[in-house]
């Protein structure tokens, strides 16, 4: 099991810390996953801790000059690692101005992700900033944990509005209310609305538009015969929606998500070589 | 439990409506009076009185006149209801509180009288809010009979010359005493904390003065902490009138200038701190 990867690019790297920072506001700790291609960080939340699930996807080859990987085994090139992202990203934090970063998998005393940062310097010898980040191998018997999540057969889909606007009406939301009901339709309308003892809020935002999915993918069955207008809804933790919101920086260039019904709402924004998707449960 | 729970009977005319183009111009008022959750609102055909109290002892009203509005109508001589002012806050600053050029949250205010729920609508480009706020009994407020014939002492202060004294008062000291004189030290600022006393003297020839009307002198302490939710008015406000009557009732009136250039006024009383008899304070200061 060997990985080596180095980034140079100044604009690379501060993308790559970007991603890095979004997946540090959404989890605590989450799964690293490397294949040849890819980089992913999972997160698959057990319905304990809310039941929240993360699954963001890097092409590697925009983002790395180098890029080795080696997994535990030929038939099964890939390697899963327990990551803390908080730490991942505290180590890219001094890597703002730097002239390369190398990341390798190494095992001194336990496994650790080593960031080794090399800063501009104006005499010859270059400075070197290292940072060893504990993290753990998951076995292969476990993989299964962190397959992708199918895209699910949601009732209405619908692009976001500018994540800006959204992210202020939450965040004052959040103030008056502890959870929030996100609604849609077909139409291109989207509501965000709280109820309490005190007050009622509804935010209504229309001519979003419906991305078109593809007929043949199965997905759409609930959504293809819908009265246009009726909302799908789901009630949601307004908290975690916060955090998604506030704690995105990836700049999606199509942002958008998926309601079922009283289920679940899932929450796609796409970037040219990032793409990240966020589920949260309804709640009862 | 609120008493406009029960929904009032649709088609009731509304006594309270009101729009206005750039809600921050409400907000920002409101949020100058903002150090208690509950406020009292009291419309008439002059306009919006936000008053907010707190402990007996400190009222303070924002003033936003009937010409700030595009729209002001009161189809009662008075309406009065009790809102959370807070959640009213929260929802005037929906969009955000920070101002691009060129948006504004444009704001129309319903209220169908007794017992029903303060609706809002704001829209702000092309996303539109809509709030409905439950509304409560209204309080008795506190009447602090301050008129301006009591007044004995009186000076108006470019805010920026009391902007800085306020924001470093020293909090460890339990009052902050006010002395105004037709003689030196014609105004002064005093605290006594844990590090010692200290005294701010504004000379009367001074250019932040811009009037001095002090019949005779007066000392008077207040408790720190019930002035300090004024410097939210003071750091909005141009300038500010300092006036003290008989029994040491004091008076803050700050004058605000919006984004418009229009004029609104906060006013804070407050009650002189009775627990120092004058005995005491003299033995204390000699």
């Amino acid at each position: 099991m060997r990985f080596r990867a180095k980034i140079v690019d100044l604009a690379c790297l501060n993308h790559f810390s970007r991603v890095v920072n979004t997946i540090a506001k959404l989890a605590k700790a989450c799964t690293l996953r490397l294949t040849a291609g890819k980089l992913y960080f999972i997160l698959s939340d057990k319905v304990a801790n809310g039941g929240v699930g993360m699954w963001c996807e890097l092409c590697q080859g925009n983002f790395f000059d180098e890029f080795q990987m080696e997994g535990v085994a030929p038939e099964h090139n890939e390697i899963y690692l327990e990551v803390v992202p908080e730490n991942l990203s505290r180590a890219l934090k001094t890597a703002q101005s730097a002239k390369a970063v190398k990341i390798k998998l190494t095992n001194k005393h336990c496994p650790c992700l080593r960031v080794a940062v090399e800063l501009p310097s104006l005499s010859s010898s270059s400075r070197i900033v290292t940072h060893d980040i504990p993290v753990g191998v998951i076995p292969r018997r476990l993989w299964n944990d962190f397959r992708e999540p199918n895209v699910p057969d949601f009732d209405v889909s619908i692009y976001l509005p500018v994540l800006k606007t959204m992210k202020t009406v939450v965040e004052r939301m959040k103030n008056l209310s502890n959870s929030v009901v996100i609604e849609a339709n077909l139409s291109g309308e989207m509501n965000l609305k709280i109820e309490t003892d005190l007050v009622s809020v509804t935010t209504h935002f229309k001519d979003l538009g419906n991305p078109p999915w593809a007929s043949v993918d199965e997905c759409q069955d609930s959504a293809q015969d819908r009265d246009l207008e009726s909302m799908a809804e789901a009630r949601i933790d307004i908290r975690k929606l916060q955090q998604l919101l506030a704690g995105q920086q990836v700049n999606p260039t199509k942002a958008l998500c998926n309601i079922v019904s009283k289920r679940i709402v899932h929450f796609i924004l796409l970037h040219e070589d990032v793409s990240l998707q966020y589920f949260i449960p309804a709640l009862a | 439990m609120p008493f406009s729970a029960q929904p009032p009977a649709s088609g009731e005319p509304y006594v309270l409506t009101a729009s206005l183009d750039n809600a921050r111009h409400l907000s920002s008022l409101l949020r100058a009076v903002h150090f208690r959750d509950h406020a009292t609102c009291f419309a008439t055909a002059n306009g919006l009185r936000v008053t907010v109290e707190d402990a007996k002892c400190i009222q303070a009203n924002a003033f936003i006149q009937a010409e700030i509005f595009q729209e002001f109508a009161v189809q009662e001589e008075a309406v009065t209801f009790r809102i959370n002012l807070s959640v009213l806050l929260d929802c005037l600053t929906i969009f955000g509180t920070s101002s691009l050029p060129g948006t504004s949250t444009a704001l129309r205010m319903c209220y169908r009288g007794y017992g029903s729920p303060l609706m809002l609508f704001l829209e702000e480009g092309g996303v539109v809010t809509v709030c409905k706020i439950n509304t409560e009994e209204p309080a008795e407020l506190l009447d602090f009979d301050f008129c301006s014939t009591n007044v004995v002492n009186k000076i108006i202060l470019q805010s920026e010359g009391l902007r800085e004294a306020f924001s470093e008062l020293d909090m460890t000291s339990e009052v902050l005493q006010i002395t105004t004189s037709p003689d030196k030290p014609y105004f002064r600022l005093s605290t006594f904390g844990n590090a010692g006393s200290a005294h701010l003297d504004y000379p009367r020839d001074s250019d932040l003065m811009e009037a001095f009307h002090c019949s005779q002198t007066q000392t008077n302490r207040y408790k720190i902490s019930l002035l300090k939710p004024s410097t939210k008015a003071l750091a909005l406000s141009c300038k500010v009138s300092i006036r003290t009557d008989a029994q040491g009732f004091l008076s803050l009136q700050y004058m605000i200038r919006n984004e418009d250039g229009q004029i609104c006024f906060v006013e804070y009383y407050c009650c002189p701190d009775e627990d120092i008899t004058e005995a005491k304070l003299h033995r204390r200061d000699s």
